[in-house]
């Protein structure tokens, strides 16, 4: 299996063997990060673009440490004090900073699209970090390989995603990535949350925490999305918390070796208790470090090759 | 080469091993992915048959560090390097399968380095076919074949490829 893509824009369109492939080089890039001295000459001289229109902390950090593990140099924008703010479009930003030497652009954007719209405008490449209500490819395969080091396997297992699935990127990344992988996934959270047609995604609906936590191996736990709710989508965080809240009491008739993950950042008390956030079947830390082992897999995959554009 | 030239080669390695580090005490062995690491592990059976001493192996992924990454389209598959043991103050002898330019083991001493600071580094292998481009030399070979840049040196080993033979073959145009 060989990786020739250009960009990573979304889950949906990898192949099994693709997603297969960048978790078996994450497991050697975790390695490195186990090391005292965490860094490989491998990009050596080659240039890595950050450029986010959202907030973000873990992921653009994520990117940056995984950049820079690998010897990269690494630029980041930040859309407050660029030339965004002097009504530069899009897509000259990122001509300019191309015309400098960077080869590969991180972007993520509030409006669903973007990336690939770029991505079809320069010869740079392009990593989707997150676009609107679309995709976030480089969660969903830290994920996987967070679910991989764990239970050794990918196919036959039960995902639960519970929550805000609606507004998630990530929810739908991750659909994409275990359908392809051959696990099934249900998923939860109040009616107003739950796109009507998802079950053409092929997942299961249901609207009881109890039934979606029952048979589950994962219980993946989004974010709700605070600063995207304000057209009263549900009655109150209280409300929400106790009837979609994970807790442990809940986690009691679930298998016994179910476990937790959540995208981050987390709101205690809201989507889940503290208590199972800081519990021993919470994978979230794990999450974290993974994704900087994931990212430079990627990084790896797409840079590691010749810098030339006869590649797809 | 056949299987007990193979043998032969890598048992007067073993001993060299001893006779130059005075016993194993403080040797640790360490293949380079893919066929060093069989090779490592065949050294440490003569090894522990001459002294009566495990000596650690591990096994070392040189992917990461290469130096013609930029030059390739493909982009080669990074192994996984298993060193569960400190190599700090060691004497690490690093096995290959064939020296040709060197640019592998200057690779693997540069991911040494990033792992540990051992004592001294030696360098074993089953095969030194010339034409260095570094300035790197084995301490411990097991036949010198002098070929032509056109050849190509295959080694094969029974517990990757189920037959031991080193055979000497014309350069395939790919």
């Amino acid at each position: 299996m060989m990786w020739d893509r250009k960009d990573l824009i979304g889950i949906e369109e990898l192949k099994r063997e693709e997603i297969e492939l960048i978790v078996e080089t994450a497991k050697s890039m975790k390695d490195i990060l186990n090391r005292m001295i965490k860094k490989v000459p491998t990009l050596r001289g080659r240039t890595i673009c950050t450029l986010f229109y959202e907030p973000s902390t873990r992921t653009r950090s994520s990117f940056e440490l995984a950049a820079k593990y690998l010897s990269a140099d690494t630029i980041s924008i930040a859309t407050s004090t660029s030339s965004i703010q002097k009504g530069e479009t899009l897509l000259d930003t990122v001509k300019t900073i191309e015309a400098m030497g960077v080869e590969l652009f991180v972007i993520r954007h509030s409006a669903s699209g973007v990336p690939l719209f770029i991505a079809k405008n320069i010869k740079s490449k392009v990593i989707n970090a997150g676009d609107g209500m679309h995709e976030h490819p480089t969660q969903a395969l830290l994920d996987v390989f967070t679910v991989y080091e764990k239970k050794n396997r990918l196919d036959g297992l039960k995902i639960a995603i519970i929550g805000d699935v609606f507004h998630s990127r990530v929810a739908r990344s991750n659909i994409y990535a275990w359908n392809k992988l051959g696990s099934s996934v249900i998923v939860c959270g109040p009616p107003t949350l739950i796109p009507k047609d998802i079950q053409y995604l092929n997942v299961k609906v249901t609207y009881s925490l109890e039934e979606a936590i029952e048979d589950a191996d994962i219980v993946y736990v989004l974010r709700l999305q605070l600063e995207r709710q304000k057209k009263g989508l549900f009655p109150s965080l209280r409300e929400y918390h106790a009837l979609f809240g994970v807790t442990e009491e809940r986690l009691r008739k679930a298998k016994k070796d179910v476990l937790v993950m959540h995208p981050g950042p987390i709101n205690r008390g809201v989507e889940i208790s503290s208590e199972v956030a800081d519990s021993t079947l919470s994978l979230i830390n794990e999450q974290v470090t993974n994704g900087v082992a994931v990212r430079m897999a990627l990084l790896y995959l797409m840079l590691g090759g010749k810098s030339d554009e006869n590649i797809n | 080469m056949d299987k007990e030239a193979i043998q032969r080669a890598l048992k007067r390695i073993a001993h060299e091993i001893v006779e130059r580090n005075k016993g194993v005490d403080n040797v640790v062995l360490i293949g380079i992915r893919r066929r060093g690491v069989p090779l490592a592990k065949r050294l440490q059976k003569f090894l522990a048959e001459i002294e009566g001493k495990e000596v650690p192996v591990g096994s070392l992924d040189i992917t990461l560090y290469r130096d013609d990454l930029n030059l390739r389209l493909d982009q080669p598959k990074v192994g996984k390097t298993e060193i569960n043991f400190p190599i700090e103050g060691k004497d690490v002898i690093l096995v290959d399968d064939v020296l040709y330019t060197g640019r592998t083991v200057r690779s693997a001493l540069d991911a040494l380095m990033d792992i540990g600071r051992p004592r001294t580094v030696q360098l074993s292998v089953l095969i030194d076919r010339g034409h260095r481009e570094l300035p790197i030399r084995a301490d411990y070979v097991g036949k010198n074949v002098p070929t032509s840049r056109k050849e190509q040196i295959e080694v094969r080993l029974e517990e990757i490829d189920g037959v031991d033979e080193v055979v000497i073959g014309e350069w395939k145009e790919e």
